[in-house]
């Protein structure tokens, strides 16, 4: 076992490295606790010197509190910049800082200002060149800070805002000793774009050959600038090159963002056809409530949260199997008390199934009101994943794509793997001969019927994460889960994958052309188109089963 | 010959075209001769909800029609209503001219609104009335012409017909929400002021309305009544019930099919283009699902396969709509759900076959075994014609 003693000895020596940095670290903090104490006074005198003289007098204030090495300077800076820096008349004077509606905050102490003292307060006036003198030094400071998100944030900034002599030096200087890479890319982007305004067109040249690939809207502006009315002719093709070569990547970004689209509107569509795809394909049953049985699963979700309201996270976990068995338990009330009367007549099911769905909206509303409730997120799910600036994925839309696969595949395991799929099958397949070999078939249709609608419920708790919950959620749903399920095949769940997914990924694609509305529209439209091609779906059943 | 034929031989029919006839002479009366403050006095609201009916009635004999008799379940019926109604619309709002809140003489209202400076194309010609009326019977034949061939030439039949006409009618309500179709988008086609140079609110023309859906309806009744008691009746009633053996016997199932669908779409824009002078207003809600399949349900209460009973189910249903949404529009939607799941397990012949079983009962001990599919008595007496 020589790898493992290896890996012992590896760690040991780890940790020895890390606890060794740990007190190292622990020294400079202490040996940089003295500079500081010298360093408070000096930001305190130039603090209190800041509402004194005149503007150019402050000018000179502000670049010498910007050099001090004192963790109070930058929200100084920043309240100044943005005009929330206020001072009274005494000596030395007080400096607050303004935190909302009347409230102050002493720029030193960081203490809340009494109120007879917040009243002599007044603005320390800037003018605009100052503004920009301190949004720059700002950015100087962040610059250095030992955070990477927040020097990249303060370099990004500085690209926002245009870079000019002297942000560009501190650029350069920070360029040779950055770290983080992504921090150096946009250090040279940004640096970039200060050399394109050189007037040497070589300059120009070279600084848009560092462009390429470069997603930031900034750039793109430049580089249009550029392409259009650059009085060098070089320049100007060569920015168009720059620029088409952006182009293409922004396209093929968008062409990511929008499959990822499609695949999350088609998880959605998946989630709310399989249930069907169980009801309708399997056992030939139309539930026009299917919908409706999403919207018990949503809602139970909704009545989990509100037992545990700080409890998120696990009011989900608990959400999904309580959603399963209200939905599915309701499913089979409904299976037992109406459809198996009407098994063989699939119209009459049709509008019996609808009226349920009525039913059950109408007692959603009643009580629940009809107003829409928010189910919140777990943090785990909110927000979303910058990948650059043109693509970000959203945290709950890829969880739930995600889930919907699981639960597709957990299904496809039931039905292939158990015996209650076994049985399934065989009562779908052939009823009576699965009766003769003893297998209970009214009990099999209540419990596939069961299965169904509990997926449906699933489906609502997915839901929940992305919309309101309302009575209407399911109605939204319905006819795009039975188009997915006829597009699909009809019993065929793989059928009901690539169908659901397909309609997702085309309806995506076609709204930046048509708009949401106009793409549905399209989209029932190219699928009755289709039905006349391939009328059993994409994938047919072949053999016995089909003939029917 | 053909008084026998269309109305003799069905005695319900008879009953209840002798009651709407009745009605059509009646409630102008006393509506219009008799004093307003007469207890027999009929108010213009009572004309108008009649009327009302009266279209839905119309709507649900254009359903029955080819759900009862050729078994194709339509849920998206109420497309070719609405869109007979927009027509309808479209030549009410050129009729408002410049009397519209911006005054325009040439656009509607919310052309304005949207900026719009010219009509687009295909709202030309419907000031003219003629063509208006032209319209409402060509745009619905038309879609259901194009949408049945290719549904019925590639087989789609049953439950799959019947999403994809639901599917149908949801993408055309999408579509007129939208407001750069030209149809008003989300408010319709509403103000109007008059047809054919008549006050749209006067009562002399809302009974004018009323008698007209009326005889419409009557019309309607006949002409229905006359294809299904003809060969090609027939032949569709056995669709209906074998479909691959009446194709296997060499008839050209999908042209029947095609013919009844695109007629039975022509009653229903002309019922939708009634309907509109008479409320006042048409809005995209009209091509919705829920409204589609609603309708089915007036058929299925009425007794489906028997012309007379889709009439009876519209004017039952609506009535108890209206009394309920007044006394509690909570219950109506429990009412309405609780009626689909009823009609289809204790009532699949609907209320016209319960009163034909209470008959039954009375005059000879019961022998008819319950079946599945509800066939049409009413059929039978019309072989003695051929």
């Amino acid at each position: 076992m020589p790898n493992l003693q290896w890996l012992l000895k590896s760690l040991l020596g780890l940790c020895l490295l890390t606890s060794l940095a740990h007190s190292a670290m622990a020294q400079t903090d202490t040996e940089s606790d003295k500079p500081t104490s010298t360093a408070t006074t000096e930001f305190e005198t130039l603090v209190h010197e800041l509402p004194k003289g005149s503007l150019s007098k402050r000018g000179q204030t502000i670049k010498a509190l910007a050099m001090v090495n004192d963790e109070r300077v930058p929200s100084v800076i920043e309240a100044l910049q943005q005009g929330n820096l206020y001072a009274d008349r005494g000596n030395p004077p007080t400096v607050a800082i303004s935190s909302g509606k009347d409230a102050f905050i002493d720029a030193l102490s960081g203490e809340a200002v009494a109120a007879d003292t917040a009243e002599k307060l007044k603005r320390i006036p800037i003018n605009n060149r100052m503004r920009s003198q301190l949004r720059t030094l700002l950015a100087a400071i962040n610059i250095n800070h030992a955070q990477p998100d927040i020097r990249l944030n303060a370099v990004k900034q500085l690209i926002s805002d245009g870079v000019d002599d002297d942000s560009v030096e501190l650029l350069k200087t920070r360029q040779s000793t950055e770290p983080d890479a992504k921090v150096r890319d946009a250090i040279t982007i940004a640096i970039a774009l200060f050399n394109v305004e050189s007037e040497d067109p070589s300059a120009r040249l070279d600084a848009i050959a560092l462009f390429s690939g470069s997603l930031e809207p900034e750039v793109r502006t430049k580089l249009t600038e550029l392409a259009t009315s650059d009085d060098n002719k070089q320049v100007r093709t060569k920015a168009q090159q720059a620029l088409n070569a952006i182009e293409d990547r922004i396209a093929v970004y968008r062409f990511g963002e929008n499959v990822f689209f499609g695949l999350s509107l088609g998880s959605v569509l998946l989630l709310s056809a399989i249930g069907l795809a169980i009801t309708f394909g399997v056992m030939g049953v139309i539930n026009m409530a299917h919908g409706e049985l999403m919207m018990i699963g949503a809602y139970t979700t909704w009545v989990v949260q509100q037992i545990f309201p700080n409890q998120i996270t696990y009011s989900l976990l608990i959400a999904v199997p309580a959603a399963f068995v209200v939905a599915g338990l309701v499913g089979i009330a409904i299976e037992r008390g109406v459809i198996r009367f009407l098994y063989g007549r699939p119209l009459e099911t049709l509008l019996a199934t609808f009226g349920i769905s009525l039913i059950l909206q109408q007692a959603a509303r009643s009580i629940f009101s009809p107003l829409n409730r928010a189910v919140s997120l777990p943090d785990w799910m909110s927000g979303s994943m910058e990948i650059n600036p043109v693509l970000s994925i959203t945290y709950n839309r890829f969880y739930i794509l995600i889930f919907g696969l699981v639960v597709f595949f957990v299904l496809m395991m039931i039905l292939k793997k158990t015996s209650l799929g076994l049985k399934v099958r065989a009562v779908s397949q052939n009823r009576s001969m699965a009766r003769a070999v003893g297998v209970r078939a009214n009990w099999v249709d209540a419990l596939t019927f069961g299965l169904g609608s509990g997926i449906a419920g699933i489906a609502g708790v997915a839901l929940s994460q992305l919309t309101n919950v309302g009575p209407n959620l399911g109605q939204a749903y319905i006819i795009d889960s039975f188009m997915v399920v006829v597009f699909g095949g009809v019993g065929n769940l793989w059928g009901t994958l690539v169908g659901a997914m397909g309609l997702g990924i085309i309806n995506k694609f076609l709204e930046p052309y048509a708009g949401a509305v106009l793409a549905k529209v399209l989209v029932l439209v190219l699928l009755i188109l289709f039905i006349q091609k391939k009328p059993k779906g994409l994938f047919p059943q072949k053999g016995r089963a089909a003939a029917d | 010959m053909l008084t026998q034929r269309l109305l003799l031989s069905d005695r319900g029919g008879m009953i209840v075209l002798g009651l709407i006839a009745l009605t059509a002479v009646i409630v102008p009366i006393l509506n219009l001769a008799v004093p307003h403050d007469s207890i027999f006095h009929v108010s213009t609201y009572t004309v108008t909800l009649l009327g009302k009916f009266l279209c839905y009635a119309l709507l649900a004999l254009s359903v029955d029609l080819i759900w009862g008799y050729a078994g194709i379940l339509s849920l998206g019926h109420g497309a070719f209503f609405a869109l007979g109604g927009y027509a309808m619309g479209m030549y009410l709002m050129r009729q408002i001219g410049d009397r519209g809140q911006y005054g325009n003489p040439e656009l509607p209202d919310f052309m304005v609104f949207l900026n719009w400076d010219a009509l687009p194309w295909y709202w030309q010609g419907f000031d003219m009335f003629w063509f208006a009326m032209l319209m409402v019977l060509v745009v619905p034949g038309l879609l259901a012409l194009v949408f049945g061939w290719l549904a019925f030439r590639s087989r789609v039949t049953g439950v799959y017909f019947a999403i994809i006409t639901q599917a149908l009618t949801y993408a055309l309500m999408l579509a007129f929400f939208r407001n750069e179709m030209g149809f008003g988008g989300n408010n319709g086609l509403t103000d109007f002021k008059d047809i054919l140079g008549f006050s749209i609110t006067a009562s002399g023309t809302r009974v004018s309305l009323f008698v007209m859906s009326a005889l419409m309806l009557i019309l309607a009744y006949l002409a229905c009544r006359y294809i299904v008691t003809s060969r090609m009746g027939r032949i569709i009633v056995s669709i209906r019930d074998a479909e691959s053996r009446t194709r296997f016997c060499g008839y050209k199932v999908e042209s029947y099919k095609l013919w009844l669908f695109v007629f039975s779409s022509v009653l229903a824009g002309i019922a939708g283009a009634l309907y509109v002078p008479q409320v006042g207003i048409i809005n995209p809600g009209e091509f919705s699902p829920l409204n589609s399949i609603e309708l089915v349900v007036w058929v299925a209460t009425g007794g489906r396969g028997t012309l007379f009973g889709a009439i009876v189910g519209a004017f039952a249903v609506n009535y108890g709509k209206t009394i309920f949404t007044s006394w509690s529009p909570e219950a109506w939607l429990f009412v309405l759900g609780s009626l689909f799941v009823l009609v289809t397990l204790v009532l699949p012949k609907g209320l016209v076959g319960l009163v034909a079983r209470f008959k039954r009962t009375n005059k000879t001990p019961p022998n008819d075994t319950p079946d599945n599919t509800p066939k049409t008595p009413t059929l039978k007496p019309a072989e003695e014609t051929h």
